[in-house]
C-alpha cells in the first residue's frame, strides 16, 4: 500500500544515524543565531529589536543577517536559536496565517499566530529550537509575547531572548517606563540590543528595529551600525602570472554548441 | 535476573558519591601572531579575555610579555597559567642575568621555554606560546610551541582562537606560498606592522574571542616598541 505523505518531518534515518554516531561519525553542526532579541510595548504600538550576528561555534558565519521575520502586515516575530528553525517556523506560520486570513476575511490576530506557533513547537517537544518574540497590533491593541522552544508562552510589556537576553534585560529593568512615546521606545530598544552586541560574544554587528503601530509598520533595517571595520591594510596586488598557467586551450563557443530550429507543427 | 522472593529488601549497590568535577583548565581565548623581518620582528596580540563561553572578563588584558630588550613572549590559552609561566620565566631570567652578567639570548630563551613547558609534561601549562624578537646576529626570529614544549624556529607564527583565520594570510603574504612572480623585495618594519594590523583586524571580524584592542610590538636593535591598536568591541 502506498504510504500517505502527511507532511511534517521524517524520522526514517534516526536509527541509522545513532548507529553511525556510535562508529564515530560526527554530525554536522547547525548555524545558530547566538542572539540578542528584544521587544517593548509603547503607548500605541510595539517595537521589536535584534542584532545581526549569526555564529557557527566560535566563528561569525554572517555579519548582517535578519532576525526580525514577517508574519503578517500587522505581526512580526524575532527569532533566536537554530537559524533554519526560526526561519522555517515563522515562514510556515506566516503562510498558514495568510490562508486563515483569506478564509475568514478578517485581519489576523496576534494570539492566533501565538497559538499556531506554540502548538507547533510543543508538538516537536523542543527539538525545533526556536525561541521567539512575537509582537503585533490587532483589534485588541498592541501585544507582545515570548515563545520558548518547548511551546510555553508569556505576555509581557518588555521582553528579551537569546544569549544576550540578560545584558538586554539589564537595560530594560533600569530604564523601562509605561506609556513611552515611539521615539523613546526605539531609543530604549536600540540601547538594549547594543548592550547585547557589546557584552555578549554570541551577538554583534548591527541593530535592526521594527516598529508596529496602528498606522503601519516601519522596518528600520540596520538602524545602528556601530561595528564598521576600523582598519584596512594596503591593497594586496597579485600581478598576472603569479599563478602558473600549466596549459591553455581556447575553443570557440560555436564548436561546442549546436543551434537547431525546431518547427512546431 | 534473580526472581527468588526474599523477606528482606535487597540492599542497593553502594555507589561512590559523585561531586562536581574540578576543572583545571579554561580557554580564555585570543589571538597572537609574529612576523620576523631581516632586522626586526613584529608581534601582535589582541587584549580580549573571555570566560570560555559567551562572556567577556576584561577587554584590556595584554597577552604579550617583555622578557628582555630583544625578546618578547606572546601567549594565548589560559590566563592563570600564562601568568604563572610569565612569573617563572621572569625570575629564572633574572637569575641568569645575575649569574652571567648579561641577559639571556633569544634562542636560549626559546630553548629554555621548551624545557620549562616539558617539565610540566603531565600537568601542562595550558598555554600556546610564541617567542619572538631578534637573535645574536640582529635578525628577526620567532619560535612557536605547543602546550608541552614542542617547538620550532619559524619566519612567522600565529597561535590562539584566531589562528586558523590568520595562518593562510601569513602563508600567502609572508611565505608567498605557490606564487610564481613574487612582487616587492624586502618588507620594511612599517609595512610589516600595517600587514599585521590588517591580519588581526580580520581575525577580529570573524572570531568571537578576538577583539577590543590589540598590542602591536616591534622588536629591533633599539629595543621593544609598544603600540595600542583598536579592534571592534562586539
Amino acid at each position: 500500500m502506498e504510504e500517505l505523505n502527511r507532511g511534517g518531518f521524517t524520522f526514517d534515518l534516526c536509527s541509522r544515524n545513532t548507529l553511525l554516531e556510535k562508529t564515530g561519525l560526527k554530525m554536522p553542526g547547525f548555524l545558530k543565531t547566538g542572539t540578542t532579541i528584544v521587544g517593548v510595548v509603547y503607548k500605541d504600538g510595539v517595537v521589536l529589536g535584534a542584532d545581526t550576528r549569526a555564529t557557527e561555534g566560535p566563528i561569525v558565519a554572517d555579519k548582517n543577517c535578519e532576525k526580525i521575520h514577517y508574519i503578517a502586515d500587522n505581526i512580526y516575530c524575532c527569532g533566536a536559536g537554530t537559524a533554519a528553525d526560526t526561519e522555517m517556523t515563522t515562514a510556515l506560520i506566516s503562510s498558514k496565517l495568510k490562508l486563515h486570513k483569506l478564509s475568514t476575511g478578517k485581519e489576523p490576530r496576534v494570539v492566533t499566530a501565538l497559538t499556531m506557533l506554540k502548538q507547533m513547537l510543543f508538538k516537536y517537544q523542543g527539538h525545533v529550537s526556536a525561541a521567539l518574540i512575537l509582537g503585533g497590533i490587532d483589534i485588541n491593541g498592541p501585544s507582545l509575547h515570548t515563545i520558548y522552544p518547548h511551546g510555553s508562552t508569556d505576555q509581557l510589556p518588555y521582553v528579551t531572548m537569546g544569549s544576550g537576553s540578560l545584558a538586554a534585560m539589564a537595560v530594560f529593568e533600569a530604564k523601562y517606563k509605561t506609556d513611552m512615546t515611539r521615539d523613546e521606545a526605539i531609543q530604549l530598544v536600540a540601547e538594549a540590543i547594543s548592550s547585547g552586541v557589546f557584552n555578549d560574544l554570541g551577538s554583534g554587528s548591527n541593530v535592526d528595529v521594527t516598529v508596529i503601530a496602528k498606522e503601519g509598520v516601519t522596518v528600520l533595517r540596520n538602524y545602528l551600525t556601530p561595528n564598521e571595520r576600523k582598519f584596512r591594510g594596503p591593497e594586496y596586488i597579485f600581478p598576472i602570472g603569479t599563478t602558473p598557467v600549466l596549459s591553455k586551450l581556447v575553443a570557440p563557443l560555436s564548436s561546442k554548441v549546436i543551434i537547431e530550429d525546431v518547427v512546431m507543427s | 535476573m534473580d526472581l527468588k522472593l526474599s523477606p528482606f529488601p535487597t540492599l542497593e549497590k553502594q555507589m561512590p558519591i559523585e561531586h562536581g568535577r574540578f576543572e583545571a583548565y579554561v580557554d580564555n581565548g585570543g589571538t597572537v601572531l609574529a612576523v620576523g623581518g631581516p632586522d626586526y620582528c613584529v608581534i601582535a596580540g589582541d587584549t580580549r579575555m573571555s570566560d570560555g563561553g559567551y562572556g567577556i572578563q576584561t577587554r584590556k588584558y595584554t597577552k604579550i610579555f617583555q622578557l628582555t630588550d630583544k625578546c618578547v613572549l606572546a601567549t594565548s590559552g589560559m590566563q592563570a597559567d600564562t601568568l604563572a609561566l610569565q612569573k617563572r620565566l621572569k625570575t629564572m631570567l633574572s637569575h641568569y642575568q645575575k649569574e652571567h652578567g648579561k641577559p639571556m639570548s633569544t634562542p636560549a630563551i626559546a630553548q629554555f621555554l621548551s624545557n620549562t613547558l616539558y617539565y610540566k609534561r603531565f600537568f601542562p601549562y595550558y598555554t600556546f606560546n610564541i617567542v619572538a624578537g631578534i637573535d645574536e646576529k640582529g635578525e628577526g626570529c620567532a619560535w612557536t610551541y605547543d602546550a608541552v614544549g614542542s617547538h620550532e624556529r619559524v619566519k612567522y607564527a600565529s597561535q590562539g582562537s584566531g589562528n586558523q583565520l590568520v595562518i593562510p594570510l601569513l602563508d600567502n603574504q609572508v611565505a608567498k606560498f605557490n606564487q610564481q612572480i613574487i612582487a616587492g623585495g624586502n618588507v620594511t618594519s612599517q609595512q610589516a606592522v600595517s600587514f599585521v594590523k590588517d591580519a588581526i583586524t580580520s581575525a577580529g571580524e570573524r572570531d568571537i574571542y578576538t577583539g577590543d584592542y590589540a598590542d602591536i610590538v616591534v622588536v629591533d636593535k633599539d629595543g621593544v616598541h609598544w603600540e595600542k591598536f583598536e579592534l571592534k568591541l562586539d
